[in-house]
């Protein structure tokens, strides 16, 4: 019982530093955006004199608020195309055989691991010829090229758990392939599709190479990128408290999301990974 | 309702291998027939074929005279029953059974009235509005059965339909299925891997080893007169003892001594090109304690210690070891039989309750000579039966 | 019988073909058009003198813009700063994430807690953490800047800045390496564990016999993913110091080169090389240790 005791108050040790790991740095960045731009120097962890001025400052600010619309916008419109997409060849890798399907796999894997700034260079000169550049669409494609392999190896380890016999039963039943995939497979593989949206979004909405080099005005410029912009001689004297303040703005919904979605995140993300 | 024909069916792989060789039958209207056979015999493939879930590499198949190779699984109006059960997880009971009407597009009010006797049929109504999670194995077999009844289709397909289920759910459903199959009088293909079931249920049984057909016939008819090693091994619980035998002198010399050839063992010794050196087969319920057998003409005796003893009820189960090396036979091991069999010869007797055997003590056993099978040792022909 | 070779495709197969290979086709054509060409692209750039702010000296040169690049002492740097934040930060994420996840894996009490808290670095933005590592070591401002001595100012000090880069990444994507982890944890069955402690084998016996060899292949996949990932640094690298001191990356320097100085020929060269490179980090990985590439067949 006291072996028993102990390891428990060491477990709950490990919690805590895990959390203060996890935390803090967190915690830091929400703090400095309450504080009062009089106080930013004090270097205390809390506030000393709390304010949600600098909140007020960058919802008044239009790029950041700009911003913030071409993140949801363009997120959203990446997502959905990479789910489409991603969830009909995630299908055919799991269940069909046909001429191609490893070339397939062998191309996804090598843009999972492709460097993106060797993307960079020709898709600066390729979308400016053709009228891409600084527009949503010219976000959009890179980033549903690079959440595709994701997608696709999510979705299809997914798709291989669902028992074969299903479709078969659907095709016996009467029903046209497309229909055993759209009435049978589709409704169980709905949790699935829903982890690998949020992680492909999660993917989009965090980008910033992309976003600062593609872009050149708040017509395209996402969140993250827009904050790196921020600068004292605008509006704001110092962007501390506005780019913390941003910062948070931006994490929020990401940290809720996963938060909500936690079990079904961590099943998503060692799924493509370790089952292949 | 339906006659199926499978006229010279042949499954091949694009690696070569051949799942199903030559498969000829011919199944009748309203006829319940059974593929049995050993893991990888080809009987689930032979399913899937007729199904349409397999391709047909060569020959033809074909529903009431028409051909059936190149239609897709949802025009040939089959209906099959998984062995998995393969039940929609997201849709409840009463949405499962109604899919396949659903897909039809068949009207509401005819749809619901189906589903309802489907269900009454099959006890499943207090269940309709349960997701099949919430299902007992019992009831989740049930609700498959009702997907498959209830759009009235030409055939039922069933893959080892009660493999999951527990032995007493087993025979119950058993007798279910197949009092279900003789109302409704659908033509049936039924694909299992025990013999129980083949016996019990099917009409006609298609005993399969390798992709090749061995017998097809009546199960009493299999049972009684086995074509080959093979199948007589397979047919019948517990299996035919198989000894080491050998002619010499006109008789045959086993381990249970030795039997006169007359007969039908006569005839079927007489052949050109039959080996000294023979397998005998007997049937555990040839045997009988010779106390309690008062006319004991035509039959053999034999003398044996009791290893064990199993009392069944109806009878008792003597087990004996020979002191001989047991048969080795690639057609018996396939068959699932002797695989265990150890050192000796083992032989099972099959006795009345009366009988007064006791474990340790030696026991004479009378056994019936014209029940004997013999069967070419290297390609398990029972010479009995040609 | 006689039907030739027996090859020929029945016409399921063929429609299975047909359907698969409609199924892949957009995600295909997506990957390849925004991917393949741009690469080509990259190629013949790099081959030319190409500076968009002067576009009239546009001319093929051959491999000089590679000669330039590979003895130009700035771009050795950032290649050797880079793979030194990819090496140091690999090993600490591997050591702490496999503590981590052996923390969510066998935690008694508070399971579901470390589980969830350590998503945070995962969902956060990168750059919206790299502000906040920035302003803590900003003096003056930030709560760790204060802990160092009076005067020092990290971040405009080459060794310091690296090591806070370092951080900044460890921080960030030691959950990830957690969980693929994690889940080769999951791999090594609970009764082996107990045969090992049976057969007398002590806690590190056990780890080191039984746990790492079954979950090599996790550690190797975790590694290949978080190695690649790590030698692209950009974000964190472009908050906290955007490359001076000599703290720039490979992916910086190509940035600056291209977007800074509109210098197509030479960012495109530099492109090139670090494909080059994480190509063959790849190669190394896949074939020197081993590792199964995600989704081959097993």
């Amino acid at each position: 019982m006291e072996a028993g005791r102990r390891s428990v108050s060491g477990w709950t040790v490990a919690n805590v530093v895990v959390v203060l790991y996890a935390m803090v740095p967190v915690l830091w960045i929400a703090s400095l955006s309450f504080k009062d731009p009089s106080t930013f120097t004090d270097g205390s962890f809390i506030p000393r004199k709390w304010t949600l001025g600098n909140y007020a400052g960058i919802f008044t600010n239009a790029d950041f608020v700009r911003g913030l619309v071409n993140s949801i916008g363009i997120g959203l419109i990446s997502t959905f195309v990479a789910i489409v997409f991603g969830t009909m060849a995630a299908y055919a890798v799991a269940r069909l055989t046909f001429p191609g399907k490893r070339l397939l796999i062998g191309v996804s894997l090598l843009i999972a691991m492709f460097p993106q700034i060797s993307l960079v260079s020709p898709l600066f000169q390729i979308e400016r010829a053709l009228g891409l550049f600084n527009t949503w669409a010219g976000l959009i494609l890179p980033y549903i090229t690079f959440a595709l392999p994701l997608t696709i190896y999510t979705l299809s380890a997914f798709f291989r758990e669902i028992p074969w016999e299903l479709e078969k039963a659907a095709k016996m039943d009467g029903a046209t392939p497309f229909q055993a995939f759209w009435q049978v497979i589709v409704p169980l593989a709905a949790p699935g599709m829903v982890t690998t949206a949020i992680l492909a979004f999660i993917f989009c909405w965090n980008d910033f190479l992309f976003a600062i080099s593609l872009t050149s005005s708040n017509a395209a410029r996402t969140a993250p990128a827009t904050i790196s912009f921020f600068t004292g001689s605008t509006q704001f004297e110092d962007p501390t408290g506005s780019i913390s303040a941003a910062a948070v703005v931006i994490t929020i919904p990401i940290v809720i999301f996963v938060l909500f979605f936690q079990r079904r995140i961590v099943a998503g993300l060692t799924s493509g990974a370790v089952k292949g | 309702m339906a006659e199926i024909v499978l006229d010279h069916v042949t499954k091949r792989y694009a690696d070569g291998t051949v799942a199903v060789d030559d498969f000829d039958v011919r199944i009748a209207d309203h006829e319940f027939v059974i593929l049995v056979g050993p893991s990888g015999c080809g009987k689930s493939t032979t399913l899937n074929m007729i199904a349409g879930l397999e391709d047909i590499t060569e020959g033809e198949l074909r529903v009431d005279g028409r051909r059936m190779n190149e239609r897709a699984p949802r025009d040939r109006d089959m209906a099959m029953v998984f062995q998995s059960y393969a039940l929609y997880p997201h849709m409840t009971v009463r949405e499962n059974i109604a899919f396949p009407l659903k897909l039809a597009k068949m009207g509401r009010a005819e749809m619901e009235e189906r589903v309802e006797r489907a269900a009454g049929l099959l006890d499943l109504a207090p269940y309709l509005d349960r997701k099949p999670a919430a299902l007992s194995g019992g009831q989740r077999q049930r609700v498959a059965m009702g997907r498959a009844i209830v759009r009235d289709p030409k055939a039922f397909l069933m893959d080892e339909p009660l493999s999951n289920l527990d032995a007493k759910l087993r025979v119950q459903m058993r007798t279910s299925i197949s009092r279900l199959q003789k109302n409704l009088g659908t033509t049936t293909v039924y694909v299992t891997h025990d013999q129980t079931e083949a016996m019990t249920l099917g009409d006609r049984i298609v005993i399969m080893r390798a992709g090749l057909i061995q017998q097809i016939g009546p199960p009493q008819e299999l049972y009684d007169h086995p074509r080959n090693l093979f199948v007589a091994g397979f047919i019948g619980s517990p299996s035919m003892n198989v000894l080491p035998a050998r002619l010499e002198e006109g008789r045959l010399r086993t381990p249970i001594g030795d039997i006169p050839l007359r007969g039908r063992l006569r005839r079927a010794v007489e052949g050109p090109d039959v080996p000294r050196d023979v397998i005998a087969g007997i049937r555990p319920e040839s045997f009988e304690d010779a106390a309690l057998v008062h006319d004991a003409d035509g039959g053999g005796t034999f003398t044996g210690t009791v290893d064990l003893l199993e009392s069944m009820g109806p009878e008792k189960l003597a087990y004996f070891t020979l002191d001989t090396g047991a048969v080795r036979s690639e057609h018996l091991t396939e068959a699932g039989g002797e695989e265990e069999a150890g050192e000796g010869c083992q032989l099972v007797a099959q006795l009345d309750p009366k009988s007064g055997a006791r474990r340790g003590q030696p026991v004479r056993l009378w056994y019936d000579t014209q029940a004997v099978h013999l069967f070419h040792p290297e390609t398990g022909e029972n010479l009995t039966e040609r | 019988m006689n039907r030739g070779k027996g090859r020929a495709l029945t016409e399921g197969q063929r429609a299975e073909r047909r359907l698969g290979l409609w199924l892949c086709a957009p995600a295909a054509i997506v990957m390849v058009v925004v991917t393949g060409w741009p690469i080509v692209y990259s190629v013949l750039l790099s081959l030319q003198r190409y500076d968009l702010r002067f576009p009239e000296d546009k001319a093929w040169i051959g491999l000089s813009n590679y000669a330039t690049v590979l003895t130009s002492e700035v771009w050795w740097n950032a290649f050797w700063v880079t793979l030194l934040i990819t090496v140091v930060s690999v090993a600490i994420e591997l050591v702490l994430g496999m503590l981590l996840a052996f923390a969510m894996y066998r935690a008694i009490v508070g399971r579901g807690l470390i589980r969830t808290v350590v998503l945070i670095p995962y969902g956060i933005v990168t750059v919206a953490a790299a502000y906040g590592w920035k302003y803590a070591w900003t003096p003056g401002t930030g709560w760790l800047a204060g802990l160092l001595p009076e005067g020092s100012a990290p971040l405009t000090e080459r060794g310091p800045a690296i090591a806070i880069i370092i951080l900044a990444e460890v921080w960030k994507t030691t959950p990830f390496m957690a969980l693929l982890l994690m889940a080769g944890l999951a791999v090594v069955p609970e009764e082996l564990m107990r045969a090992a402690s049976v057969d007398g084998a002590t806690l590190w016996q056990r780890f080191t016999r039984v746990t790492l060899p079954l979950m090599k292949p996790a550690i190797l996949v975790a590694l290949l993913f978080r190695t690649l990932d790590a030698f692209r640094i950009f974000d964190n690298i472009y908050v906290l110091t955007n490359g001076s001191q000599g703290t720039g990356s490979v992916s910086i320097s190509a940035y600056h080169n291209l977007i800074g100085g509109l210098n197509l020929g030479i960012g495109s060269t530099m492109s090139v090389l670090i494909l080059v490179t994480v190509a063959i980090i790849a190669v190394v990985f896949i074939l020197g240790f081993g590792t199964a590439a995600p989704g081959s067949e097993r």
